[in-house]
């Protein structure tokens, strides 16, 4: 049986949700794997992760040096390829760490890479069964993974249940086995994203409108709804990508986590990364034409419809009402 | 500065709705809109965008058909320079680790200083990039959306982290790296500039022609099916005319708090 390890990001000397996460998804591919988390960075930062993580994994490697200092996963690579063994399972959450270190990790261990996992149905000899999604979520996929030489698997956050905190497992300072280390990506700084005219993480009510807004011009209908209804516009990305609104009022992983009572999810198909920003628990209508957006999925309310249509009839009845 | 660009032809999901066939071993593909993957348009605009600032030029490349040629017109009528069309019966069967494979071969046949992918494509795998700088050696950056020349040896990157801060790094040349949409703003393709590229040459290469053969493309990874997932709770969908619609939504955003 092949040895499962889990990488576990962290940040300011608290590991991520993930962490957990993790060793649930480890736990499917394998209920009685023995599970060793690893953990890199420097100083008491690193320390308090490592001492964080040992209270559920049964092992924890840790790697101290100053390249580590920052969660570079040009320099975390080559350091996997030497200290794991052959034909491990590794996890990395599937965030934009993971999505760096992944796909190249399993080169140079020869294994298998499947990322973006939501489910892990389990191991049959060498084969390991799972589930992803495309298309934005339209659909779902099972496969299978050859992980005879091993595998690289990145779970989306969310999709397992965090683990127990059940098991109390060893630190290891294993620093002195990195060695060199040849990196060409050096980090510099992180800048901070901008941050503009209105706080959508404050707001009780957001009017948030995706795609299916169409046109530059459109925007107007969603601010007057937005203005019935005593609301604030967000949006998806690809209305910030295309500069109709600025960044400040994007939801999702690479923009805001917001937290209203009410979310209006107007032409947006719900991809995870837009619904990784939404967090609290809102009630969720969304209105889209496709009945078969995965938005509805997740939707308290769902409404089958051309927005371009029904907003303005939505703010009209307000307005009307008042 | 000599730029590989990889895209990839796929179903245009803001255009289609995407549904299973009946068979549930593929998506229906008959009547669905094709185009280039988002990100690899915001990867050649920003490509093009680069030699015109250093000079050089821009190779598109993807693994495909004979249908996927539509795709490298598109973005040589965008600007880049010459297309690359790599097909073969021998493809069609392989994972993401395959892909990078195909193109590692086609990288082997020219000189390129930046190769550049999308972030994801259609199948959501955010692989390919990355499998291909390591097959190459290649420093790899994801997510990134903003390239800076430093010197031909140096760019100076920023990669899109979570909240939308931004990861600055100085990465040697030659390197892969995966863009993100919103770096740039791609530039409008007109019917006249495709018209202008229709009768431009594009060279493809077969797996011989690679010195492929299928042992290197068998795949670790297998798709087994397509299904749509048994709704979770799934949301409450509202029927009627818009009227009755609209009095039942008014009913339910008074009592949650949503009407101020
Ligand atoms: C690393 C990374 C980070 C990302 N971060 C974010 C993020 O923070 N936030 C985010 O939102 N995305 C993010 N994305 C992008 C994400 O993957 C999706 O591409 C994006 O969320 C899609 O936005 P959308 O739903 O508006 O568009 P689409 O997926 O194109 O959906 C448009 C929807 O509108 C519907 N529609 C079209 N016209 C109408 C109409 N007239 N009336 C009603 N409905 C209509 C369609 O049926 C469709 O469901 C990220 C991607 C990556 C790779
Ligand atoms: N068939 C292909 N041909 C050329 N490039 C591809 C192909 N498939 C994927 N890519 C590149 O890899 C990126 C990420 O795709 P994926 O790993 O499939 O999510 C795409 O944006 C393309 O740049």
């Amino acid at each position: 049986m092949a040895q499962i390890f889990a990488y576990i990001v962290h940040k300011n000397g608290v590991a991520d949700d993930t962490a957990l996460e993790l060793l649930t998804a480890a736990k499917k591919i394998d209920p009685a794997a023995s599970v060793t988390a690893i953990v890199t960075g420097e100083g008491s930062a690193l320390d308090a992760v490592a001492g964080q993580v040992a209270k559920a994994y049964n092992e924890v490697w840790k790697f101290s040096a100053p390249v580590f200092a920052y969660p570079n996963a040009e320099a975390v690579r080559p350091l996997l390829v030497k200290v794991l063994p052959a034909g491990a399972i590794l996890l990395v959450a599937h965030d934009t760490f993971g999505m760096d270190l992944a796909p190249g990790l399993s080169i140079k261990l020869n294994a298998a890479l499947v990322t973006d996992v939501v489910g892990i149905e389990g191991l049959d000899g060498s084969t390991l069964k799972l589930v992803r999604q495309e298309f934005g979520g339209q659909v779902s996929t099972h496969v299978a993974a050859d992980v005879s030489t091993g595998a690289v698997l990145t779970p989306r956050a969310g999709s397992f249940t965090a683990a127990e905190a059940a098991a109390s497992g060893p630190v290891v300072d294993k620093s002195a086995e990195a060695g060199d280390l040849v990196v060409k990506r050096r980090f510099i700084e992180v800048v901070a994203a901008e941050v503009g005219d209105v706080d959508i993480t404050k707001e009780d009510v957001l009017v948030s409108i995706g795609r299916g807004i169409e046109e530059q011009d459109n925007i107007e209908i969603a601010q007057d709804l937005a203005k019935a209804m005593g609301a604030v516009v967000s949006c998806s990305r690809p209305i910030v990508d295309a500069k109709w609104l600025e960044k400040s009022r994007q939801v999702g992983t690479s923009g805001q986590t917001v937290k209203p009572k009410v979310y209006l999810a107007c032409g947006i198909s719900g991809s995870f990364q837009h619904l990784g920003g939404l967090k609290g628990n809102p009630f969720i209508v969304a209105i889209n034409k496709n009945a078969k957006a995965p938005i509805f999925q997740v939707a308290d309310v769902g409404i089958v419809a051309n927005i371009l249509e029904f907003m303005p009839a939505l703010t009209e009845a307000i307005e009307e009402g008042k | 500065m000599e730029i590989l660009v990889c895209i990839k032809r796929v179903p245009d999901t803001s255009e289609n709705e995407i549904a299973l066939n009946s068979a549930g071993n593929d998506i229906e593909r008959d009547d669905l809109v094709y185009s280039v993957n988002e990100w690899d348009n915001y990867a050649v605009e920003e490509a093009i965008q680069i030699v015109d600032r250093v000079g050089g030029s821009v190779t598109v490349v993807t693994v495909g058909d004979d249908e996927s040629e539509e795709v490298l017109r598109r973005e040589m009528a965008m600007g880049a320079n010459k297309g690359l069309l790599l097909a073969d019966d021998a493809f069609a069967e392989t994972d993401g680790r395959g892909i990078a494979t195909i193109l590692k071969a086609a990288v082997a046949k020219g000189t390129y200083d930046l190769i550049l992918t999308g972030a994801l494509a259609d199948d959501g795998a955010g692989q390919v990039g990355g499998m291909l700088a390591a097959m190459l050696d290649y420093p790899f950056a994801s997510v990134v959306n903003k390239i800076e020349t430093v010197n031909d040896k140096t760019l100076k990157i920023g990669r899109e982290i979570e909240g939308g801060n931004q990861e600055i790094s100085e990465i040697s040349l030659p390197c892969v790296l995966s863009i993100q949409t919103g770096i740039n703003e791609p530039r409008y393709v007109g019917i006249r500039g495709i018209r202008k590229v229709a009768s431009v040459e594009i060279p493809t290469l077969a797996a011989g022609d690679l010195g492929l053969d299928a042992a290197a493309l068998a795949p670790k990874v297998k798709r087994l099916d397509y299904f749509v997932p048994a709704l979770g709770k799934g949301a409450e969908m509202l029927e009627g005319s818009t009227e009755e619609i609209i009095a039942k939504l008014l009913e339910m955003l008074k009592a949650k708090g949503g009407l101020k």
